[in-house]
């Protein structure tokens, strides 16, 4: 298997100058920067209408750019996935609903990816129930997904995202529907899971909060056109148990994103 | 099935729409039996005449009299909407699967679909009694023509209205169209193809019994058609409404086992299958 042990590195990405237009006139993104290093978490932050969704399709190439460039780190992550060589899909997406079949049970859920990637039946089983595991959800690989809370479909789209050992995760605002405390043991799981994995996260939201909380670095954007406003590092230490959400620290972090946001808003009205 | 029933621990939400046979079966029975008693009584008290409307009592002991004959009838009624019902599902679904190919495709082929929907029946049995053997093969093309629309119109619905965002998930991890069809598209549609199958059966049974009426003349069928036919000839009401009940009950059969069949396959989804 030549280079499979570059395919499980993380993957970095670098932006310059995309815009994006739909319909002839909406400027759904203008004039985005970004380079984002390998490894890194990446938090996304802004209002709805913001084009942050936008750019995360742009970022998976489910969508292109009408200008500027989006660059993956080597060129592996536009190629076919062989079947034979290895079971890593480079990028993988979570979606704002779980997104589950609900024809399949969980695990034949988890295996999905494996299946199109032309893996065999035993292989991706034992992939499928390992990413489950890593999940918490190892014990809930009959069901289905009627029978599933909503934080558990949503750790099942996660097991999926994840059971291909992706060197890239991008997450469009996964835990939004979800009550408050768990969105909480879901972003406690999900930063666990990046740190354990290597992969860089970006992770889209409205919650100043969960960025403040799950990201290393977080980008603010204002609306229409879609522009990136403040791009800060989240200066708090990369052990995050629940204990850091009441610390002052944290508080002045949310206090910054929270004002960008606010900034990023005021400029947007103000235009004609 | 109250919106507010709690849920109760270890009872999975889909067993709530799972009553017994006899909680489905007993009600329509009891408004059966009630309506053919007040028919009895109304038809005796206001003495209307058998030639106009027969006594319940009497179609039943036709019934019973001429059970052999009547089964025969109905076999020959049962396959020729089954192949006719075979015939619409099978190449309903392809052709929605064909015209869920492509937009071009799908702009010049549909609206002679449309056909099927519109079709007058009277109309085309002379033609398909010259084309086809009169008999068997003239009548199940009669119940395809009149069938085959509503799966294609069904199935074509719900081939269009896959998710986006699983579409792009198999995008994504770069599925193939075979594997988008067969891993997605086709089954998200099983509840419009359900619906379309639904619509069918009793289409089926209809252009089945109407084929036969019509190619009756010929007499080269022993079907419930024919024999509607030759007893309003000779004012044989009895025989009539007997054959008509045993034709209701053809449909009946062909529906219940397409609501079968797609409890079945809907098991696992949520609430689409309780609803009905």
């Amino acid at each position: 298997m030549p280079g499979s042990i570059s395919h499980s590195a993380p993957v970095g990405i670098r932006i310059s100058g995309v815009a994006r237009v739909f319909g002839g006139s909406v400027r759904a993104l203008d004039g985005i920067d970004l380079t984002v290093p390998a490894g890194q978490f990446l938090a996304i932050l802004g209002p709805s209408g913001c084009g942050k969704s936008t750019l995360l399709r742009l970022i998976a190439g489910l969508d292109g750019p009408d200008s500027g460039t989006i660059e993956l780190d080597d060129a592996v992550p536009r190629e076919p996935v062989e079947s034979t060589a290895h079971d890593h899909a480079p990028i993988s997406y979570v979606f704002q609903d779980a997104q589950l079949l609900p024809w399949r049970t969980v695990l034949r859920n988890v295996e999905l990816p494996l299946e199109l990637a032309g893996r065999n039946r035993t292989a991706r089983r034992e992939l499928a129930r390992a990413a489950l595991h890593r999940v918490g959800l190892g014990d809930a690989v009959d069901r289905y997904p009627a029978q599933l809370s909503g934080g558990m479909k949503m750790r099942v789209s996660l097991a999926r995202a994840l059971v291909t050992r992706p060197r890239l995760l991008l997450l469009d605002e996964p835990f939004a529907a979800l009550d408050e405390i768990t969105r909480q043991k879901l972003d406690d799981q999900l930063r666990d899971l990046w740190r354990a994995m290597g992969l860089t996260v970006v992770f889209v939201t409205h919650s100043t909060i969960e960025a403040a909380f799950l990201a290393q670095r977080a980008i603010v954007m204002s609306p229409r056109p879609g522009r990136i406003v403040l791009d800060t590092p989240i200066a708090l230490p990369i052990e995050r148990g629940n204990a850091i959400r009441s610390t002052a620290e944290f508080a002045a972090a949310g206090r910054l994103l929270y004002a960008a946001l606010e900034q990023g808003e005021s400029a947007a009205e103000a235009r004609p | 099935m109250s919106a507010s029933r709690p849920a109760h621990a270890g009872q999975k939400p889909r067993d709530r729409g799972r009553d017994s046979l006899a909680a489905r079966v007993v009600p329509p029975v009891t408004v059966f039996i009630v309506v053919a008693l007040v028919a009895e009584l109304l038809i005796r008290l206001l003495h209307v005449p058998e030639y106009l409307l027969p006594l319940p009592s009497k179609v039943f002991s036709t019934m019973a009299a001429r059970r052999h004959e009547l089964a025969v009838s109905l076999w020959t009624t049962a396959k020729a909407a089954l192949i006719g019902f075979g015939a619409s599902a099978i190449l309903g679904m392809l052709a929605a699967i064909v015209l869920s190919s492509s937009r071009l495709v799908r702009r010049a082929i549909y609206p002679y679909t449309i056909f099927f929907q519109t079709v007058p029946l009277v109309a085309v049995a002379p033609l398909l009694i010259i084309w086809f053997d009169p008999g068997l093969q003239s009548v199940s093309m009669s119940a395809f023509i009149v069938s085959v629309f509503p799966v294609i119109a069904n199935t074509l619905d719900g081939l269009l209205s896959t998710d986006p965002a699983l579409v792009d998930l198999f995008h994504l991890y770069r599925a193939g169209p075979i594997a988008r069809l067969w891993k997605l598209r086709l089954p998200a549609a099983v509840p419009q193809i359900i619906t379309g199958l639904r619509v069918a059966s009793g289409l089926a049974v209809i252009g089945t019994v109407v084929g036969e009426f019509l190619v009756g003349t010929l007499g080269t069928s022993e079907g419930l058609g024919v024999k509607i036919y030759g007893a309003v000839k000779y004012g044989n009401l009895d025989i009539v409404f007997a054959s008509v009940l045993a034709a209701s009950l053809l449909g009946l059969v062909l529906f219940a086992a397409v609501g079968g069949l797609g409890r079945l396959l809907l098991r696992h989804w949520h609430a689409s299958q309780r609803a009905q």
